[in-house]
């Protein structure tokens, strides 16, 4: 009994390594909350938004074209849903030691050409993109408040066309908060995007 | 050399030059027969875009893998349908890419980068080797010395 055990966990482990690389959120996991800087130089945390039901977290950057081809959407987005209770919350993951313009310098001159309605944070040292299970920019996870937890409901894309905003025929991120407002749970919980690898020394 | 013969030299010249030049735009369906090719050679399929930088700095590696007569590469651009002919087709020629290269232009992503491997989270770069026995996907950069040893573990 306990050799079947033995092998149960094993093929369980190589299931687990197979879909994922490394510790990844899964969708119904606790999202861990974070202290990062913001271009307005305060640290932001997720308890620090009282009022909120859940976050549009996104991980994005400066210097990624599909970043950039997602900005006016992702204003879009948080002009839509931080009254309703689900801010957008931006995170760049890379290390500024990696690429050139994803300095919190150069996010900040970013936010304001943009007029950035949301936070832009640094995740400084790349602590908090691994354990969300992020690999690439923009790659968006969103959470539903419950309780002090935030639950992950949604991993994926914003839409399905990052070459043009004319061309959406469905916007994933829409609609899984759309259902998470109504009550119910996103039909569709996982999709997929090209973006730019996470830049790390 | 008489003058028919060095139009004939410049007309061959012109017409290899427009062949390198002449990147098809696929979509999936299209694109997927070279990715489950029967051949002897092993496969190489590096997914990138003249805006990656990492992938960039990754090319000339598969270039030099492209020479090798017991290997295949297929460079497949991911670069926007927009920036085909201003970016693409002048960074082939600028660099005299050697290696086939095609544009993938098909915008259900979530459909096809499933189809190309479910351990794909759609971040560039990317690479997929084959052979008959064997199918192994790699989402991430390559040192030299790392692709060679990863492709010479195909044979």
């Amino acid at each position: 009994m306990k050799i079947i055990f033995l092998n149960l966990s094993f093929l369980f482990l190589i299931i687990l390594n197979d879909s994922v690389p490394g510790v990844a959120y899964q969708i119904g996991d606790v999202a861990t909350d974070f202290s990062l800087p913001n271009v307005d130089g305060k640290m932001v945390s997720l308890s620090d938004f009282a009022d909120a039901k859940g976050f549009i977290v996104i991980f994005t950057c400066n210097t990624c074209p599909y970043s950039v081809a997602y900005e006016e959407r992702i204003i879009a987005l948080d002009k839509k849903y931080s009254e309703e209770g689900y801010p957008v919350i931006a995170i760049n993951p890379n290390d500024p030691a990696a690429i050139d313009g994803d300095e919190l310098s150069d996010m900040k001159v970013r936010a304001e050409e943009k007029g950035f309605t949301f936070p832009y944070i640094q995740d400084v040292g790349q602590q908090i993109y691994p354990q969300y299970g992020a690999t690439k920019t923009p790659h968006v996870f969103v959470l539903q408040k419950d309780g002090t937890d935030n639950i992950v409901r949604y991993i994926g894309a914003i839409d399905d066309s990052s070459r043009s905003p004319k061309e959406v025929k469905k916007r994933y991120v829409e609609q899984a908060v759309d259902a998470l407002l109504a009550g119910k749970s996103p039909t569709t919980t996982k999709t997929k995007a090209i973006g730019c690898s996470i830049k790390t020394l | 050399m008489n003058p028919n013969r060095i139009l004939f030299l410049l007309l061959v010249t012109w017409y290899s030059f427009a062949q390198q030049k002449d990147v098809a735009s696929l979509n999936y369906e299209q694109l997927k027969p070279l990715l489950f090719q029967k051949s002897e050679r092993v496969q190489v399929i590096n997914f990138w875009a003249t805006w990656c930088a990492p992938c960039i700095k990754e090319l000339p590696y598969f270039e030099k893998l492209n020479q090798r007569d017991d290997v295949e590469v297929l460079l497949v651009s991911l670069d926007f349908p927009k920036h085909k002919q201003k970016r693409l087709l002048p960074f082939i020629e600028k660099y005299k890419i050697r290696s086939k290269v095609v544009h993938l232009d098909d915008a259900n992503e979530t459909f096809w980068i499933n189809q190309i491997s479910t351990k794909w989270s759609g971040a560039l770069p990317a690479t997929l080797i084959y052979n008959n026995n064997r199918r192994g996907f790699y989402e991430q950069s390559f040192t030299k010395e790392e692709l060679y040893a990863e492709v010479n573990s195909y044979f």
